[in-house]
């Protein structure tokens, strides 16, 4: 078959070869979902029941009170009136342009995700900043995840899963997950090495030194890794109603395939909204963590 | 590289027992440290070749040293000469390559990491040169730190670190952070947050290096004054020669590494060990640093007149015979107890700079005429 002509062609394997490799693949993956898929969604099952619960008790709060709470929040992290006049007029807008329900079931979307990648990132990030070779293990492994484009992560998860609310979390976890694993491993790299050392010289067990020192002087990192998940589980969010899960997203897929612009810009200032929200929320609840830095009374 | 013990003369004959006690400690950094050590320890290969041609640091070459109790230990070197690597191994925050440290008779070095932990939650704390405070806490939770890594409650960590706060002038600042504090001021927090653990060793790593000259010497009177009075064992770290004489009980100079001379401050000023000790010292104001017990004749008989302090400055006695040069007076310690005599003749001696030049590789002790051969030097 091979006549010295590689150097001419691309050296390809064949179609058919290329389709039994994917074929294969593919079974091998089917196979799995079969034998395993319901235990795995049975495994999920709590964190399903936590996202309804979340979005009922959004959906059936009256409308003032889940403003108030989140106007609350705002000025709590930020002690900002702007911030909190921006959260009220938000959502206000919200409302009254009839998108009240997708929005509570998004932010219900968005926080269980953020607190999974939370979870999750925060103890992941401290094991690599503790270990160069686990670092050099992951950094790869989180750049895969940052890179391949956000659709593909739908297919296994929609074949493991089926449609529905279980397989777009899981998507956006591991989509939003990255950056507050790596903000986390930063964050804790960067503490001064005199002030562990006088730490340590204080007789600070490893335990005492994590929590008292290191995870509170890299919480601002921390936080921004936490704002960028927040940042990314949003985007992802839209992208996730193509597997049926509900929300801003939905609306905006129906104006794309619809050519509705005028409702798509709308449910997408709704995201936009939101994002800035979080972002604002977090990032001044994060500089008021470092108030110690340049105090000056 | 024999370390010199100047003989046990003008010392306080009061001789205290060990606390610390360091023989034979070498530390070499490098990939195979444990490797190269028989070439240091047995074959005498020195710091230049063991880094040209082994590709290793000598950070510390058979340091043998005894700290005493209740001592302030000065531990004096230019940069370099291993002294900040010396005061880490005493905490074990350095491992050494080989050698013993014992405290109390107790092997640090076989200390494992839970009672290590308890050694330095309990036994030795730490001052550091560029501070080293938690930023994230304030002044309070700073001087605090000790007594809750200790295991206190917070309320009794904190009532206790308000006395330590007052007793370094800091009342006040309780709730402050470090950044709003000036140098001098965040030292005394790293002093307090020492003390407030009531370990009985102190570590001072350069710790008033950082400081404008102005405050250091004030927080030198600050040490002083709290030593009077805690008597605790400290282990200081200065590369500030003025600064080791007004501190130190005894003083160990190293240079490359190894020990050069150690001995009670008149020990180091009158009887330097080799030149580059007397280069160190010949420019220091020596009526200012020796004491009328380092030069006193030890037999009082002949002596007139009220007696002295035996730790009046040379400077301040000088003063005493400016109505009668020729006296003779007791000397007393501060207990009332006549130990010496001492008259103007020996204090002009002793304040007497010694001859020092490159062909005179020992130093002299200040005689006449080994002052009028180096001429006006």
């Amino acid at each position: 078959m091979a006549d010295f002509n590689w150097l001419v062609d691309v050296p390809a394997i064949d179609d058919a070869r290329l389709r039994a490799l994917n074929r294969a693949i593919d079974d091998a993956y089917l196979s799995f979902t079969r034998s395993y898929g319901a235990a795995i969604e049975d495994a999920f099952l709590p964190l399903l029941r936590l996202m309804v619960w979340f979005e009922q008790v959004l959906l059936g709060a009256p409308w003032w009170l889940v403003v108030a709470i989140i106007a609350g929040l705002a000025w709590a992290a930020s002690r900002s009136r702007v911030l909190v006049g921006l959260v009220v007029g938000s959502f206000v807008f919200i409302a009254v342009m009839g998108m009240w329900e997708d929005t509570m079931r998004t932010m219900a979307m968005i926080s269980v995700c953020t607190l999974i990648a939370v979870v999750l990132g925060i103890p992941i990030g401290i094991l690599m900043s503790r270990s160069d070779r686990l670092k050099a293990a992951i950094v790869p492994v989180l750049d895969v995840m940052q890179t391949m484009p956000s659709f593909v992560y739908l297919i296994p998860v929609v074949m493991l899963l089926g449609l529905g609310k279980v397989p777009g979390l899981l998507a956006v976890v591991i989509y939003a997950i990255p950056p507050v694993i790596r903000l986390t491993d930063l964050g804790i790299r960067l503490v001064d090495a005199e002030v562990l050392e006088a730490t340590d010289a204080f007789g600070a067990s490893p335990w005492q030194r994590l929590w008292g020192v290191q995870v509170p002087l890299a919480l601002p990192n921390i936080m921004a890794g936490i704002n960028q998940t927040i940042m990314m589980a949003l985007s992802m969010v839209v992208v996730a109603s193509m597997i049926g899960v509900k929300g801003l997203g939905q609306p905006v897929l129906r104006a794309v395939t619809n050519q509705y612009f005028a409702m798509g810009v709308l449910n997408g200032l709704a995201v936009v909204l939101l994002a800035i929200i979080f972002d604002r929320l977090t990032q001044s609840y994060g500089r008021r963590l470092q108030r110690y830095r340049d105090e000056s009374r | 590289m024999n370390p010199v013990e100047a003989p046990e003369g003008a010392g306080d004959p009061d001789s205290k027992p060990a606390k610390i006690v360091i023989r034979d400690l070498f530390k070499i950094f490098g990939p195979d440290p444990a490797g190269v050590l028989p070439l240091v320890r047995d074959q005498g290969v020195g710091k230049t070749d063991l880094l040209e041609t082994h590709g290793h640091v000598l950070g510390l070459d058979r340091i043998s040293t005894t700290v005493r109790e209740g001592d302030v230990h000065v531990v004096m070197g230019l940069s370099g000469s291993g002294k900040s690597t010396l005061i880490r191994h005493l905490n074990r925050l350095i491992e050494p390559t080989a050698g013993t440290i014992t405290v109390d008779g107790e092997d640090i070095m076989g200390l494992s990491a839970r009672t290590l932990r308890r050694f330095r939650r309990h036994r030795a704390s730490m001052v550091f040169q560029r501070f080293a405070l938690h930023p994230h806490r304030t002044v309070l939770g700073n001087v605090a730190y000790g007594l809750r890594v200790q295991g206190h409650g917070r309320a009794a960590a904190e009532k206790r670190a308000r006395g330590w706060i007052e007793r370094v002038g800091l009342s006040g600042f309780d709730g402050r952070f470090p950044s709003a504090l000036s140098g001098g001021m965040q030292q005394r927090v790293g002093l307090a947050r020492a003390l407030a653990t009531d370990s009985d060793i102190l570590l001072m790593d350069e710790a008033f290096s950082a400081l404008d000259p102005l405050i250091r010497t004030d927080m030198q009177g600050v040490l002083l004054g709290l030593q009077a009075e805690l008597r605790k064992t400290i282990v200081f770290i200065t590369h500030d020669l003025d600064e080791a004489l007004r501190l130190g009980d005894r003083i160990t100079i190293l240079r490359d590494g190894a020990v050069v001379q150690e001995g009670t401050t008149p020990e180091i000023v009158m009887h330097p060990a080799d030149a580059y000790i007397a280069d160190f010292v010949k420019d220091i104001n020596r009526a200012r640093v020796l004491r009328v017990r380092a030069v006193m004749a030890r037999d009082p008989a002949g002596a007139q007149g009220p007696a002295l302090d035996a730790g009046t400055t040379l400077e301040d006695a000088l003063t005493l015979f400016q109505d009668d040069p020729s006296a003779c007076r007791p000397v007393a310690e501060a207990d009332g107890r006549v130990v010496g005599a001492i008259a103007l003749p020996a204090i002009l001696r002793a304040i007497e700079r010694p001859r020092v030049g490159p062909s005179d590789a020992r130093a002299t002790t200040g005689t006449g005429s080994a002052r009028a051969a180096s001429g006006a030097a």
